[in-house]
Protein backbone atom coordinates (compact mmCIF):
# COMPACT_ATOMS: atom_id res chain seq x y z
CA UNK A 1 0.00 0.00 0.00
CA UNK A 2 1.05 3.02 -0.97
CA UNK A 3 0.13 7.12 -0.75
CA UNK A 4 -0.45 6.67 -4.01
CA UNK A 5 -2.59 3.43 -4.89
CA UNK A 6 -4.44 4.69 -2.20
CA UNK A 7 -5.15 8.20 -3.89
CA UNK A 8 -5.78 6.37 -7.02
CA UNK A 9 -8.76 5.09 -5.33
CA UNK A 10 -9.92 8.58 -4.00
CA UNK A 11 -8.53 7.82 -0.48
CA UNK A 12 -6.25 10.59 1.39
CA UNK A 13 -3.90 9.16 3.69
CA UNK A 14 -1.06 10.94 5.67
CA UNK A 15 2.20 9.88 5.67
CA UNK A 16 4.11 8.71 9.08
CA UNK A 17 6.77 7.34 10.03
CA UNK A 18 6.66 4.30 12.03
CA UNK A 19 9.61 4.94 14.18
CA UNK A 20 9.73 8.93 15.33
CA UNK A 21 6.00 9.75 14.44
CA UNK A 22 6.74 12.39 11.98
CA UNK A 23 4.39 13.54 9.63
CA UNK A 24 6.05 13.02 6.33
CA UNK A 25 5.19 15.28 3.09
CA UNK A 26 5.10 15.02 0.14
CA UNK A 27 4.87 11.79 0.83
CA UNK A 28 8.13 9.32 -0.23
CA UNK A 29 9.38 5.85 0.97
CA UNK A 30 11.09 6.90 3.79
CA UNK A 31 11.56 9.57 7.04
CA UNK A 32 13.42 12.15 6.29
CA UNK A 33 14.46 13.00 9.90
CA UNK A 34 15.22 9.46 10.65
CA UNK A 35 14.85 7.36 7.18
CA UNK A 36 12.33 5.17 9.14
CA UNK A 37 9.49 3.29 7.43
CA UNK A 38 6.69 5.35 6.25
CA UNK A 39 3.00 4.13 6.88
CA UNK A 40 -0.04 5.75 6.04
CA UNK A 41 -2.74 6.88 8.46
CA UNK A 42 -6.16 7.03 7.39
CA UNK A 43 -8.77 8.95 8.32
CA UNK A 44 -11.42 11.38 8.13
CA UNK A 45 -8.78 14.19 8.49
CA UNK A 46 -9.54 17.93 8.70
CA UNK A 47 -8.26 20.83 7.33
CA UNK A 48 -7.53 24.17 7.53
CA UNK A 49 -7.90 27.12 4.91
CA UNK A 50 -4.77 29.36 5.06
CA UNK A 51 -4.70 30.90 1.40
CA UNK A 52 -6.89 31.32 -1.98
CA UNK A 53 -7.12 32.51 -4.79
CA UNK A 54 -9.62 32.37 -8.12
CA UNK A 55 -9.09 31.12 -11.62
CA UNK A 56 -12.03 32.14 -13.98
CA UNK A 57 -15.12 30.83 -11.64
CA UNK A 58 -12.66 27.90 -9.81
CA UNK A 59 -11.37 28.89 -6.26
CA UNK A 60 -7.72 27.21 -5.75
CA UNK A 61 -6.73 26.82 -2.09
CA UNK A 62 -3.59 26.10 -0.16
CA UNK A 63 -4.95 23.26 2.78
CA UNK A 64 -3.06 22.86 5.90
CA UNK A 65 -3.25 19.38 8.03
CA UNK A 66 -2.23 18.55 11.61
CA UNK A 67 -1.01 21.50 11.47
CA UNK A 68 2.37 20.33 9.21
CA UNK A 69 1.19 19.00 5.82
CA UNK A 70 -0.11 21.62 3.05
CA UNK A 71 -1.40 21.15 -0.04
CA UNK A 72 -3.24 22.73 -2.93
CA UNK A 73 -7.12 22.02 -3.47
CA UNK A 74 -10.14 23.17 -5.49
CA UNK A 75 -13.33 24.28 -3.36
CA UNK A 76 -16.46 24.98 -5.08
CA UNK A 77 -18.02 28.08 -2.59
CA UNK A 78 -15.91 31.24 -1.69
CA UNK A 79 -13.50 29.96 0.89
CA UNK A 80 -12.52 32.41 4.08
CA UNK A 81 -9.27 31.73 5.42
CA UNK A 82 -9.16 29.42 8.83
CA UNK A 83 -12.33 28.05 7.28
CA UNK A 84 -12.36 23.99 8.55
CA UNK A 85 -12.68 22.01 5.30
CA UNK A 86 -12.22 17.85 4.32
CA UNK A 87 -11.24 16.43 1.34
CA UNK A 88 -14.00 15.49 -0.68
CA UNK A 89 -12.47 14.15 -3.58
CA UNK A 90 -8.84 13.43 -4.51
CA UNK A 91 -6.91 10.80 -7.15
CA UNK A 92 -4.41 10.94 -9.81
CA UNK A 93 -5.41 12.23 -13.62
CA UNK A 94 -2.19 12.63 -16.39
CA UNK A 95 0.13 11.99 -13.51
CA UNK A 96 -0.85 14.59 -11.38
CA UNK A 97 -2.39 14.78 -7.75
CA UNK A 98 -5.85 16.53 -7.37
CA UNK A 99 -7.56 17.80 -4.45
CA UNK A 100 -11.15 18.53 -3.84
CA UNK A 101 -12.53 20.20 -0.31
CA UNK A 102 -15.40 21.19 0.96
CA UNK B 1 42.01 32.78 0.13
CA UNK B 2 42.11 32.80 -3.57
CA UNK B 3 40.20 36.17 -4.60
CA UNK B 4 37.50 35.25 -8.07
CA UNK B 5 37.31 37.87 -10.48
CA UNK B 6 34.43 38.60 -13.33
CA UNK B 7 37.40 38.84 -16.22
CA UNK B 8 35.29 39.28 -19.11
CA UNK B 9 31.19 38.67 -20.19
CA UNK B 10 28.78 38.08 -22.97
CA UNK B 11 24.73 38.26 -24.00
CA UNK B 12 22.90 37.62 -26.84
CA UNK B 13 19.31 39.76 -27.51
CA UNK B 14 16.09 37.87 -25.03
CA UNK B 15 13.58 36.75 -27.93
CA UNK B 16 11.02 34.38 -29.02
CA UNK B 17 13.03 32.64 -31.39
CA UNK B 18 12.99 29.16 -32.16
CA UNK B 19 16.87 28.35 -32.08
CA UNK B 20 18.64 25.47 -31.47
CA UNK B 21 20.31 25.33 -27.83
CA UNK B 22 23.56 24.70 -29.23
CA UNK B 23 23.24 27.94 -30.84
CA UNK B 24 21.75 30.16 -28.14
CA UNK B 25 25.08 28.18 -26.23
CA UNK B 26 27.45 29.49 -28.64
CA UNK B 27 26.41 33.09 -29.87
CA UNK B 28 26.43 34.15 -26.14
CA UNK B 29 30.64 32.77 -25.91
CA UNK B 30 30.77 34.16 -29.23
CA UNK B 31 30.44 37.93 -27.92
CA UNK B 32 32.61 37.36 -24.50
CA UNK B 33 35.41 36.69 -26.74
CA UNK B 34 34.42 39.50 -28.93
CA UNK B 35 34.52 41.73 -25.63
CA UNK B 36 37.51 40.54 -24.59
CA UNK B 37 40.04 39.82 -27.18
CA UNK B 38 43.23 39.23 -24.38
CA UNK B 39 41.55 36.04 -23.52
CA UNK B 40 43.17 32.63 -24.62
CA UNK B 41 40.71 30.44 -25.17
CA UNK B 42 43.06 26.69 -24.44
CA UNK B 43 43.63 28.87 -20.90
CA UNK B 44 40.12 27.84 -19.73
CA UNK B 45 40.00 24.96 -17.45
CA UNK B 46 37.00 24.18 -17.83
CA UNK B 47 32.70 25.03 -18.73
CA UNK B 48 29.79 24.97 -16.92
CA UNK B 49 26.74 24.70 -18.58
CA UNK B 50 23.71 26.36 -16.98
CA UNK B 51 20.71 25.07 -18.03
CA UNK B 52 17.54 23.35 -17.81
CA UNK B 53 16.76 21.85 -21.23
CA UNK B 54 16.61 18.15 -21.75
CA UNK B 55 19.69 18.48 -24.88
CA UNK B 56 22.49 16.34 -23.12
CA UNK B 57 26.47 17.00 -23.19
CA UNK B 58 25.85 20.61 -23.19
CA UNK B 59 28.70 21.64 -21.92
CA UNK B 60 31.53 18.89 -23.90
CA UNK B 61 29.52 20.10 -26.83
CA UNK B 62 30.08 23.27 -26.21
CA UNK B 63 33.86 23.00 -25.58
CA UNK B 64 33.85 21.49 -29.01
CA UNK B 65 32.39 23.79 -30.66
CA UNK B 66 34.41 26.50 -29.60
CA UNK B 67 37.85 24.10 -29.86
CA UNK B 68 38.67 23.95 -26.51
CA UNK B 69 39.74 20.60 -24.70
CA UNK B 70 38.94 21.70 -20.87
CA UNK B 71 39.74 19.49 -17.63
CA UNK B 72 35.96 19.93 -16.10
CA UNK B 73 33.06 20.35 -18.51
CA UNK B 74 29.48 19.75 -16.94
CA UNK B 75 26.01 20.94 -16.89
CA UNK B 76 24.25 22.58 -13.55
CA UNK B 77 20.69 22.65 -13.42
CA UNK B 78 18.75 24.24 -10.57
CA UNK B 79 15.39 25.41 -12.09
CA UNK B 80 15.53 29.52 -12.27
CA UNK B 81 18.47 29.54 -10.31
CA UNK B 82 20.69 27.70 -12.70
CA UNK B 83 22.79 30.47 -13.71
CA UNK B 84 24.12 31.56 -10.19
CA UNK B 85 24.38 28.41 -8.83
CA UNK B 86 26.86 27.52 -11.62
CA UNK B 87 28.69 31.01 -10.96
CA UNK B 88 28.96 29.61 -7.02
CA UNK B 89 29.88 26.60 -8.39
CA UNK B 90 32.76 27.87 -10.10
CA UNK B 91 33.91 30.41 -7.91
CA UNK B 92 34.44 27.01 -5.37
CA UNK B 93 36.19 25.48 -8.71
CA UNK B 94 38.94 28.71 -8.60
CA UNK B 95 38.87 28.80 -5.01
CA UNK B 96 39.85 24.94 -4.64
CA UNK B 97 42.91 25.40 -7.16
CA UNK B 98 41.68 22.93 -9.25
CA UNK B 99 40.97 25.37 -12.37
CA UNK B 100 42.18 28.93 -12.99
CA UNK B 101 39.74 29.77 -15.20
CA UNK B 102 36.21 28.56 -15.97
CA UNK B 103 34.09 29.61 -18.87
CA UNK B 104 30.12 29.81 -17.30
CA UNK B 105 27.45 29.44 -19.94
CA UNK B 106 23.58 30.07 -19.64
CA UNK B 107 21.29 28.69 -22.19
CA UNK B 108 17.32 28.80 -22.40
CA UNK B 109 14.62 28.03 -25.36
CA UNK B 110 11.23 29.91 -25.08
CA UNK B 111 9.77 26.13 -24.19
CA UNK B 112 12.06 25.81 -21.26
CA UNK B 113 11.23 22.32 -19.70
CA UNK B 114 11.95 24.08 -16.37
CA UNK B 115 9.12 26.20 -15.71
CA UNK B 116 7.02 22.91 -14.45
CA UNK B 117 8.62 21.47 -11.13
CA UNK B 118 6.61 18.17 -11.80
CA UNK B 119 7.51 16.38 -8.65
CA UNK B 120 5.65 18.88 -6.34
CA UNK B 121 3.13 16.89 -5.88
CA UNK B 122 1.82 18.96 -3.45
CA UNK B 123 0.57 21.66 -5.76
CA UNK B 124 -1.70 19.21 -6.80
CA UNK B 125 -3.13 20.14 -10.25
CA UNK B 126 -1.59 23.77 -9.69
CA UNK B 127 2.04 22.82 -11.00
CA UNK B 128 2.17 26.13 -13.05
CA UNK B 129 4.10 28.94 -11.75
CA UNK B 130 1.17 31.37 -12.27
CA UNK B 131 -0.46 29.55 -9.05
CA UNK B 132 2.13 29.94 -6.38
CA UNK B 133 2.39 33.32 -7.55
CA UNK B 134 -1.18 34.56 -7.34
CA UNK B 135 -1.04 32.38 -3.43
CA UNK B 136 2.24 34.86 -2.81
CA UNK B 137 0.39 38.09 -4.29
CA UNK B 138 -2.77 37.56 -2.41
CA UNK B 139 -1.09 36.79 0.72
CA UNK B 140 1.02 39.94 0.35
CA UNK B 141 -1.81 42.34 -0.40
CA UNK B 142 -3.67 40.89 2.97
CA UNK B 143 -0.85 40.89 5.45
CA UNK B 144 0.32 44.45 4.34
CA UNK B 145 -3.03 45.43 2.94
CA UNK B 146 -1.27 46.56 -0.76
CA UNK B 147 -3.28 46.61 -3.66
CA UNK B 148 -2.88 45.93 -7.24
CA UNK B 149 -2.29 49.25 -8.25
CA UNK B 150 0.36 49.38 -5.79
CA UNK B 151 1.96 46.31 -7.48
CA UNK B 152 1.53 47.15 -10.65
CA UNK B 153 4.24 49.54 -10.18
CA UNK B 154 7.15 46.91 -10.47
CA UNK B 155 5.78 46.10 -13.59
CA UNK B 156 5.81 49.18 -15.02
CA UNK B 157 8.89 50.15 -13.68
CA UNK B 158 10.42 47.07 -14.93
CA UNK B 159 9.37 47.67 -18.58
CA UNK B 160 10.36 51.21 -18.43
CA UNK B 161 14.08 50.25 -17.16
CA UNK B 162 14.25 47.30 -19.64
CA UNK B 163 13.52 49.86 -22.66
CA UNK B 164 17.46 51.07 -22.10
CA UNK B 165 18.43 47.26 -22.39
CA UNK B 166 19.15 46.71 -25.81
CA UNK B 167 19.19 42.59 -24.95
CA UNK B 168 15.12 43.16 -23.39
CA UNK B 169 12.37 41.11 -24.77
CA UNK B 170 10.33 43.39 -23.94
CA UNK B 171 10.74 47.39 -25.86
CA UNK B 172 7.32 48.95 -24.65
CA UNK B 173 6.31 50.72 -21.81
CA UNK B 174 3.23 50.22 -19.93
CA UNK B 175 0.97 52.48 -17.42
CA UNK B 176 -0.42 51.13 -14.19
CA UNK B 177 -3.85 51.09 -15.89
CA UNK B 178 -2.47 49.03 -18.61
CA UNK B 179 -1.21 46.27 -16.05
CA UNK B 180 -4.39 46.23 -14.67
CA UNK B 181 -6.32 45.83 -18.23
CA UNK B 182 -3.92 43.24 -19.19
CA UNK B 183 -5.63 39.67 -19.25
CA UNK B 184 -6.53 38.56 -16.20
CA UNK B 185 -4.55 35.24 -15.18
CA UNK B 186 -6.06 34.81 -11.57
CA UNK B 187 -7.89 37.39 -9.04
CA UNK B 188 -4.71 38.07 -7.90
CA UNK B 189 -2.09 38.00 -11.11
CA UNK B 190 -2.42 39.40 -14.42
CA UNK B 191 -0.57 39.09 -17.59
CA UNK B 192 1.85 42.29 -17.24
CA UNK B 193 2.66 40.67 -13.72
CA UNK B 194 5.03 38.45 -15.23
CA UNK B 195 7.85 37.58 -16.15
CA UNK B 196 7.94 35.15 -19.71
CA UNK B 197 10.09 32.49 -20.88
CA UNK B 198 12.01 33.39 -23.57
CA UNK B 199 15.29 32.46 -26.20
CA UNK B 200 18.34 33.96 -24.30
CA UNK B 201 22.11 33.11 -23.78
CA UNK B 202 24.45 34.63 -21.15
CA UNK B 203 28.59 33.74 -20.64
CA UNK B 204 30.58 35.24 -17.55
CA UNK B 205 34.03 34.04 -17.29
CA UNK B 206 35.46 33.99 -13.81
CA UNK B 207 39.24 33.43 -13.00
CA UNK B 208 41.72 33.84 -9.90
CA UNK B 209 42.80 37.55 -8.95
CA UNK B 210 46.29 36.96 -10.96
CA UNK B 211 44.79 35.89 -14.00
CA UNK B 212 41.85 38.63 -14.19
CA UNK B 213 44.21 41.23 -13.96
CA UNK B 214 45.91 39.99 -16.71
CA UNK B 215 43.44 40.01 -19.31
CA UNK B 216 40.65 42.60 -17.82
CA UNK B 217 41.48 46.39 -16.88
CA UNK B 218 38.37 46.63 -15.14
CA UNK B 219 38.04 43.23 -13.02
CA UNK B 220 34.58 43.16 -10.88
CA UNK B 221 35.10 40.56 -7.48
CA UNK B 222 32.94 38.59 -6.05
CA UNK B 223 33.13 39.10 -2.88
CA UNK B 224 29.77 37.40 -1.24
CA UNK B 225 27.94 34.64 -1.17
CA UNK B 226 25.05 33.40 0.11
CA UNK B 227 22.57 30.28 -0.87
CA UNK B 228 20.29 28.48 0.98
CA UNK B 229 17.54 26.18 -0.40
CA UNK B 230 14.68 25.62 2.77
CA UNK B 231 12.70 23.08 0.61
CA UNK B 232 12.02 21.66 -2.69
CA UNK B 233 8.06 21.80 -2.15
CA UNK B 234 6.19 25.05 -3.02
CA UNK B 235 3.73 24.68 0.23
CA UNK B 236 6.68 23.54 2.59
CA UNK B 237 6.96 27.77 2.45
CA UNK B 238 6.47 29.10 5.97
CA UNK B 239 5.39 32.42 4.67
CA UNK B 240 3.37 32.89 1.66
CA UNK B 241 4.27 36.77 1.88
CA UNK B 242 7.90 37.13 2.62
CA UNK B 243 11.07 34.46 1.25
CA UNK B 244 13.06 33.35 3.92
CA UNK B 245 15.76 31.40 1.69
CA UNK B 246 16.10 35.04 0.60
CA UNK B 247 16.88 36.11 3.25
CA UNK B 248 18.94 34.02 5.14
CA UNK B 249 21.15 33.61 1.58
CA UNK B 250 21.31 37.62 2.00
CA UNK B 251 22.43 37.59 5.22
CA UNK B 252 25.14 35.32 4.47
CA UNK B 253 26.41 37.21 1.59
CA UNK B 254 26.94 40.28 2.95
CA UNK B 255 28.54 38.94 6.13
CA UNK B 256 31.00 37.26 3.94
CA UNK B 257 31.84 40.41 1.89
CA UNK B 258 31.37 42.60 5.08
CA UNK B 259 28.93 44.80 4.01
CA UNK B 260 25.64 46.11 4.96
CA UNK B 261 22.65 45.99 2.88
CA UNK B 262 22.83 50.13 3.01
CA UNK B 263 25.88 49.90 1.21
CA UNK B 264 24.37 48.33 -1.72
CA UNK B 265 24.38 50.65 -4.63
CA UNK B 266 22.46 48.28 -7.36
CA UNK B 267 20.60 45.23 -7.45
CA UNK B 268 18.87 42.71 -9.26
CA UNK B 269 16.33 41.36 -7.64
CA UNK B 270 14.11 37.95 -8.77
CA UNK B 271 11.08 39.49 -10.04
CA UNK B 272 9.73 36.48 -11.30
CA UNK B 273 6.46 37.99 -10.77
CA UNK B 274 5.49 41.69 -9.72
CA UNK B 275 4.98 40.69 -6.24
CA UNK B 276 8.28 39.10 -5.85
CA UNK B 277 9.80 42.46 -5.99
CA UNK B 278 9.07 44.21 -3.18
CA UNK B 279 9.13 40.64 -1.23
CA UNK B 280 12.41 40.57 -2.22
CA UNK B 281 13.64 44.26 -1.02
CA UNK B 282 11.96 43.33 2.24
CA UNK B 283 13.38 39.59 3.25
CA UNK B 284 17.38 41.00 1.85
CA UNK B 285 16.11 44.20 4.01
CA UNK B 286 16.42 47.03 1.58
CA UNK B 287 12.74 48.12 2.98
CA UNK B 288 10.46 47.35 6.45
CA UNK B 289 8.30 44.66 6.04
CA UNK B 290 5.40 45.95 3.73
CA UNK B 291 7.04 48.61 2.91
CA UNK B 292 8.53 47.53 -0.60
CA UNK B 293 6.03 48.66 -2.96
CA UNK B 294 6.57 52.23 -1.49
CA UNK B 295 10.27 52.19 -2.10
CA UNK B 296 9.44 50.88 -5.74
CA UNK B 297 7.46 53.74 -6.42
CA UNK B 298 9.64 56.33 -5.34
CA UNK B 299 12.46 55.10 -7.35
CA UNK B 300 10.00 55.09 -10.58
CA UNK B 301 9.22 58.40 -9.84
CA UNK B 302 12.53 59.66 -9.40
CA UNK B 303 14.21 57.86 -12.66
CA UNK B 304 16.51 56.08 -10.03
CA UNK B 305 17.54 52.78 -11.71
CA UNK B 306 18.80 50.97 -8.67
CA UNK B 307 16.51 48.01 -8.56
CA UNK B 308 16.79 45.93 -11.56
CA UNK B 309 18.20 48.28 -13.88
CA UNK B 310 18.20 46.29 -16.96
CA UNK B 311 14.34 45.50 -16.65
CA UNK B 312 14.20 42.53 -14.29
CA UNK B 313 13.22 39.28 -14.95
CA UNK B 314 9.50 41.25 -16.06
CA UNK B 315 10.96 43.62 -18.57
CA UNK B 316 14.24 41.12 -20.05
CA UNK B 317 12.55 38.44 -20.24
CA UNK B 318 13.10 35.11 -17.85
CA UNK B 319 15.26 32.15 -19.95
CA UNK B 320 15.97 30.37 -16.82
CA UNK B 321 19.24 28.79 -16.98
CA UNK B 322 20.61 32.77 -18.27
CA UNK B 323 18.65 34.81 -16.30
CA UNK B 324 21.20 34.39 -13.13
CA UNK B 325 24.09 34.58 -15.32
CA UNK B 326 22.63 37.99 -17.22
CA UNK B 327 21.40 39.57 -13.73
CA UNK B 328 25.42 38.92 -12.45
CA UNK B 329 26.37 40.94 -15.99
CA UNK B 330 24.16 43.83 -15.32
CA UNK B 331 25.93 44.16 -12.33
CA UNK B 332 28.94 43.87 -13.57
CA UNK B 333 28.71 46.36 -16.35
CA UNK B 334 27.11 48.48 -13.70
CA UNK B 335 30.53 48.60 -11.47
CA UNK B 336 32.44 49.19 -14.45
CA UNK B 337 30.37 52.22 -15.17
CA UNK B 338 29.30 50.73 -18.55
CA UNK B 339 26.13 50.15 -18.51
CA UNK B 340 25.05 53.36 -21.04
CA UNK B 341 20.96 55.19 -20.40
CA UNK B 342 20.86 52.58 -17.28
CA UNK B 343 24.04 53.53 -15.88
CA UNK B 344 23.31 54.16 -11.40
CA UNK B 345 25.63 56.86 -10.30
CA UNK B 346 28.35 55.86 -8.15
CA UNK B 347 27.87 52.05 -8.05
CA UNK B 348 30.92 50.25 -5.70
CA UNK B 349 28.57 47.54 -4.24
CA UNK B 350 26.15 45.16 -6.33
CA UNK B 351 24.00 42.84 -5.06
CA UNK B 352 22.37 39.73 -7.26
CA UNK B 353 18.97 37.98 -5.97
CA UNK B 354 17.92 35.07 -7.85
CA UNK B 355 15.98 32.54 -6.71
CA UNK B 356 13.73 28.90 -7.61
CA UNK B 357 10.30 27.26 -7.49
CA UNK B 358 8.60 30.04 -4.93
CA UNK B 359 11.55 30.64 -3.30
CA UNK B 360 11.95 27.39 -2.12
CA UNK B 361 16.36 28.37 -3.31
CA UNK B 362 17.73 31.35 -3.14
CA UNK B 363 21.14 32.62 -4.26
CA UNK B 364 22.93 35.77 -3.11
CA UNK B 365 26.01 37.42 -4.70
CA UNK B 366 27.58 40.69 -3.64
CA UNK B 367 29.75 42.10 -6.47
CA UNK B 368 32.43 44.88 -6.17
CA UNK B 369 35.08 47.02 -7.81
Amino acid sequence: MSFESELIKGTFCIPECTICKKIVWPPVEFCSNCFGTVSLKKGDFKGKIIEFSRQNKEYFCIIEFENTIKIMAKISQMPEIGQTVKISKCGIVNGNYFFYVN
Amino acid sequence: MIKVGIAAYGITPFTKDDQKIESVLLKSVKKLFENNPKINKNDIDAVLVSTNNNSKYLAPILSEMIGIQPKIAHSIESLCNSGTNSIVSAYSYIVSGLVDMILINGAERYDSPGQILEWDDSRGEFKHPIFWASIFTKSYKREFSITDEQLAIVSVKNHKQAKENPNALSKKTFTIQDVMNSKKLTDDLRLLDCSRPCTGGASILLASEETTKKITDIPIWITGIGQKTTSAAFTKNMSFSSMESSKIAGYAALKMANQNIQDIDVAELHDAFSVCEPMALESLGFSDLGNGTSIIKELYETNDFKINPRGGLIGSGHPLGATGIAQTIEITQQLQSNADTRQVDNANVGLVHNMSAAATSSTVLILEK
